[in-house]
């Protein structure tokens, strides 16, 4: 191994460059995670040298969707942190149930297996019908993938046995079908999910919901990029609305805290003025 | 053992890296460290992602140092020992906070032991020390080579002590640490280091 041949300054010359071409803002992004990927990108695009990548992400627009793909984290599970699942269906479930509609909005959704895994607690709890899901991400790309609800079979062991440790009753199966190395989850799933290209940087509240997940999003932000994503998630959520965050995430020490109250031994905050 | 090493080198932060067999050797030195630390411990172990915060309790009982898991964007100080979350890759920044980063796993592994030595390595260089123990795993050795290649110190668990030797004789085959520690050396080596 050898030092990054992407160097931190290097760094601040690619952001400044997206941020100045294309108006995409990474500069509050944390550095350690998008140096290591855009080294990563850097090797596996094989350039000669970093004036060649500057170039080229500069003058080529299509080059800059592979970019951005490339360097914010994709990677995702369905029913993740069951115990999480488990106290979204025992103790948000049964509060939102009382509201004539339910709108829940997932932010940095990925390619969609939180939005799938929602759609199925929704309806194993009644709700369904009444719901609407927004899944949102900066990644037009994985958003496609997310509306096609078609995920690898080899997850569906995992998925399953997530399914089961969060309270789930039924055959996980019984919610895809299978083809070849694929597995298509049924399409009424998809019925109540709308999906869209939000940036958390830079794009605004565009609802009020009842319930906000951002599991694994904050981590890659700085601090101050946390506190005007957590204000944008206060705009945009109901009183007594719900924000739940990723497993070592935390609002506790946020300019918002004050208006929530923690819900129970999992990251879920309510608000409460 | 060539430890005069230790005399000419100022350390501000130790990463010890290991799998499987790594723990018995972490819970041996523990009790043998003498408190208040002069460093920061930044310890990565590979292992089960539903393993939770048993595992820093198990830590907590054998030491009076204070001992936590790493939370993001936490600044890293001396005299603490840090543990790497369950299922996150943990990183070094610039400013010497934490991060974490939930992307792939690398050589099987979340956390990945490279990436810790990789980012600390250039953040800390000359005053980064790590130690690789035992492990069925080659995580960890690319790293070393950096942190040797940036100036710091390396030291590896000796593979005949190990009671997985694959991955400190993996380390061995590639580098030739500073130091090669068995078990029962281990708490001396990190006394030592100011």
């Amino acid at each position: 191994m050898q030092e990054s041949l992407i160097t931190d300054e290097n760094v601040e010359l690619l952001l400044a460059d997206l941020l100045e071409v294309y108006g995409y803002d990474f500069t509050d992004y944390s550095r350690a995670s998008l140096k290591r990927r855009i080294n990563r990108l850097y090797s596996l695009d094989k350039f000669p040298s970093f004036a060649e990548f500057r170039y080229h992400l500069r003058s080529d627009a299509t080059y800059l969707k592979r970019f951005v793909e490339q360097i914010t984290v994709n990677v995702t599970e369905m029913f993740r942190d069951p115990g999480f699942y488990k106290a979204l269906r025992e103790e948000v479930l049964p509060n939102l149930g009382t509201y004539p509609f339910i709108r829940i909005w997932l932010a940095g959704c990925s390619t969609g297996e939180e939005a799938y895994s929602m759609a199925i607690l929704l309806q194993e709890a009644n709700l369904f019908h009444k719901s609407l899901l927004y899944a949102t991400d900066i990644n037009p790309s994985v958003l496609e993938k997310a509306g096609k609800g078609i995920f690898p079979l080899s997850q569906m062991k995992q998925y399953s046995e997530n399914y089961i440790l969060s309270g789930g009753k039924k055959d996980f199966s019984s919610y895809y079908s299978a083809n070849y190395d694929l597995a298509k989850f049924d399409e009424v799933l998809k019925t109540k999910m709308i999906f869209s290209t939000h940036n958390l940087v830079s794009d605004h509240s565009f609802n009020e919901f009842q319930l906000i997940l951002c599991r694994n999003v904050l981590i890659y932000f700085d601090k101050d990029l946390q506190a005007k994503v957590f204000k944008l998630f206060d705009e945009s959520l109901d009183n007594l609305g719900f924000l739940a965050l990723g497993s070592k995430e935390t609002l506790q020490f946020s300019p918002i805290a004050s208006k929530f109250k923690k819900s129970g031994s999992e990251k879920i905050w309510r608000k409460i003025s | 053992m060539a430890q005069d090493i230790l005399n000419k080198k100022a350390t501000e932060v130790l990463i010890i890296g290991g799998s499987a067999g790594s723990l018995e050797v972490i819970l041996h030195a523990l009790p043998l460290l003498s408190n208040p630390l002069k460093i920061a411990i930044i310890i990565v172990l590979h292992r089960k992602s539903s393993s939770e915060s048993i595992l820093t309790e198990l830590l907590c009982i054998k030491t009076s140092i204070p001992v936590k898991e790493a939370d993001e964007k936490e600044f890293i100080k001396s005299g603490t020992i840090y543990l790497a979350p369950a299922d996150y890759h943990l990183l070094i920044e610039k400013d010497r906070t934490f991060s974490l980063d939930y992307s792939e796993k690398i050589n099987f592994s979340r956390p990945c032991i490279d990436l810790t030595f990789q980012t600390a390595a250039e953040v800390y260089r000359e005053s980064l020390a790590a130690l690789l123990l035992s492990g069925a795993n080659a995580d960890g050795v690319e790293g070393l080579e950096l942190i040797q290649l940036t100036g710091g110190l390396t030291a590896v668990q000796n593979p005949e002590d190990a009671k997985i030797s694959y991955m400190p004789q993996h380390a061995l085959d590639k580098l030739k640490p500073d130091l090669i520690l068995n078990k029962d050396e281990v708490a001396d080596f990190i006394n030592r280091l100011h």
